[in-house]
């Protein structure tokens, strides 16, 4: 009867130390929520897209409001400047000034790739919080280059997500993902995401380089880099209209 | 009529070389003109026969979503076996198949593919689907000769093969080509991989659902159901006859251009005869001939150039031809880049209408251009001609 007892015991911290760490975890993802979402953000940045036999660059200035806006505009190489993109409660238009039109991408033209990028337009789209998608666990500590991190577990908890499950390594001190990996539902590990010089920027840390990589296709993958950042700016309500498509 | 045959083969041979020239070019006519529309014909036949043998059967049933030009349809366009078609599904008359979107990576490459679920006890196809029903920890898998050239994958070869479920969730695993089939309907071979149809509804959350059906039979009577359609074998197949179509039009070009070299050859004769032979025509009309059998006359003359012709093609073009027919004519291009449903070696057939209708062709221009330049002996004085005037 005392042996059952003691069991018993054990079982119920176990459970308890499970959910204290799963409750932990779930502390630390929406830290990182906290950091990497912004009400809103004006950033000028560059996603080289580093090819089998050769690289190209693209520079964008983008507007982001919230989850749910995002305006982007292309301003080099030639052939891509002027292009623009717009985002707006889940869909997503692209004027194009060599057809002078507005076109929208929509269903499963959504899951092609960016530019030619390791990026779809689902992956630009998807900016739900990691906390409001995923159940986490922490399930170890590591190094990332110099910095300590907590290795975590993220598996889905809604059916309408394209990684069933992540593997994040989190900055202990910073709560920013330092690496990133992004599995298929039967394990295999699809991509890569590696991010670095992580800087402070109106008191939230950010990281300025973000490196994708599909990890079943050649290549070097694609680097995004930021180069200006401003959050909680304001941004005139135009911007996220059709209309400033056009102009 | 008897007297202007013996004497027209008279003329005829007495003319020499000149005849023989003519009789020929016009051969030539006749051999390549039966070749070449046997060769259409051929393709016309083998296009729809491995059509219906690697890919239509003899028809098919399509979800409404489905158009096979926009792979972007392919998410949408599956639903549950109507209960209108279960008893079909079930007897074997019609054979269902899941296409989704998916892509390889073949040593790292990415190749979008169409992955297409079939059952490996499938028998109305030639697709040897069987080769599917065996034990290995991955995908099985066949692809044909086309996209294994472009793939650069052979038998036994392994490679990731990514999806996404239902959900839109990513999945991926290893696939191995079990076996690669020869076929020349670019349709069913450029950027489509087989597996079995359970595995594909499995892995993709799509249980007992499908994208079209094909019929082992063309009469199959079915009620279609709603939201399905149904394709018939002249519809599915009407693109080859548009292509055939268009070919034929452009091979009527040359063998107007062949004919024609072959007419003016025999209205320059029959002009010339009819010049160098005016004593001959005033002494026919002399004897009780009316004008109208003297034309007849030449007429009749200029038209066995025909049969003639038509006697040497027979010689020489028939055992061509049926040689043609069984060794078959092999392109000098690579035709699995045509796009159509093209043998690399076709075989040309002969019908009995295509040879009656070419040589009636012939035989009636032949004789209109005869009797052109013959008309002129209408309007001859016959004293002048007997004196052998020029007129």
């Amino acid at each position: 009867m005392r042996t059952k007892r003691v069991k018993l015991l054990i079982l119920a911290g176990v459970l308890l130390a499970g959910m204290v760490q799963a409750q932990d975890a779930m502390v630390i993802l929406e830290k990182v929520d906290r950091n990497m979402s912004s009400d809103n953000r004006v950033m000028e940045s560059s996603m080289t897209v580093h090819g089998k036999r050769s690289s190209r660059t693209i520079t964008s200035r983008s507007w982001g409001e919230g989850t749910k806006k995002a305006f982007t505009e292309y301003l080099s190489p030639a052939s891509e400047k002027g292009t623009k993109m717009l985002k707006l409660e889940g869909q997503l238009w692209i004027y194009s000034p060599s057809t002078d039109r507005v076109i929208q991408i929509s269903g499963h033209m959504l899951r092609q790739p960016v530019m030619g990028s390791d990026l779809s337009y689902e992956d630009m789209m998807d900016d739900r919080k990691l906390s409001d998608v995923y159940t986490a666990k922490v399930s170890g500590e590591e190094n990332v280059g110099d910095r300590r991190a907590w290795v975590m577990e993220l598996t889905a908890k809604v059916t309408d997500i394209a990684y069933y499950r992540q593997k994040l390594w989190v900055d202990q001190e910073r709560f920013i993902p330092l690496k990133q990996d992004l599995y298929a539902r039967g394990g295999q590990l699809l991509k890569r995401t590696e991010m670095g010089d992580v800087r402070q920027v109106q008191g939230r840390w950010f990281p300025f380089t973000v490196l994708y990589k599909d990890m079943l296709k050649q290549g070097g993958g694609t680097e995004f880099k930021v180069t200006t950042i401003r959050f909680n700016d304001k941004i005139p309500d135009y911007i996220f209209t059709k209309a400033a498509l056009k102009q | 009529m008897r007297l202007a045959i013996k004497l027209a083969w008279r003329n005829l041979i007495g003319a020499g070389l000149r005849t023989w020239l003519n009789v020929i070019v016009l051969s030539f006519s006749f051999v390549i003109i039966i070749w070449m529309k046997g060769i259409m014909t051929g393709w016309d036949h083998q296009a729809k026969t491995d059509m219906t043998n690697w890919e239509i059967g003899g028809g098919q049933i399509w979800h409404a979503e489905y158009d096979p030009y926009d792979p972007m349809t392919l998410n949408d366009a599956h639903g549950p076996v109507p209960e209108a078609l279960a008893q079909g599904v079930e007897s074997g008359a019609l054979m269902p198949v899941l296409i989704v979107q998916g892509t390889i990576y073949p040593e790292g490459r990415m190749v979008p593919v169409a992955v297409r679920g079939v059952d490996p006890g499938q028998t109305i196809l030639q697709l040897p689907a069987h080769r599917l029903d065996t034990v290995t920890d991955a995908i099985p898998a066949l692809i044909g000769t086309q996209m294994a050239h472009t793939t650069r994958l052979k038998a036994g070869d392994r490679m990731i093969l990514r999806w996404r479920d239902i959900h839109g969730t990513f999945d991926a695993r290893e696939m191995e080509i079990v076996e690669i089939f020869s076929c020349t309907v670019p349709t069913a071979d450029a950027g489509q991989i087989y597996i079995p149809l359970e595995t594909l509804r499995e892995m993709t959350l799509l249980n007992g659902e499908t994208t079209l059906f094909t019929f082992r039979n063309e009469d199959t009577a079915v009620t279609v159901p709603e939201g399905w359609t149904l394709k018939t074998k002249k519809e599915l197949t009407r693109q080859v006859d548009e292509l055939i179509q268009t070919k034929s039009a452009g091979q009527s070009v040359l063998f107007g251009v062949l004919l024609l070299l072959a007419m003016l050859a025999i209205f320059d004769t029959q002009v010339l005869s009819i010049f160098r032979r005016q004593k001959e025509i005033g002494t026919y009309i002399a004897l009780g001939y009316t004008r109208g059998e003297v034309v007849g006359l030449f007429t009749v003359e200029g038209s066995m150039h025909a049969v003639m012709a038509a006697m040497l093609a027979t010689a020489y073009g028939l055992p061509f031809l049926l040689w043609q027919a069984k060794e078959g004519w092999t392109m000098p291009l690579d035709t699995s880049q045509f796009g159509m449903a093209i043998a690399q070696t076709l075989y040309p057939v002969y019908t009995v209408g295509l040879v009656i209708s070419t040589i009636l062709i012939v035989l009636m221009t032949t004789a209109i251009v005869s009797y052109w330049p013959s008309r002129r002996i209408a309007r001859m004085n016959p004293t002048e001609a007997l004196r052998g005037r020029l007129q």
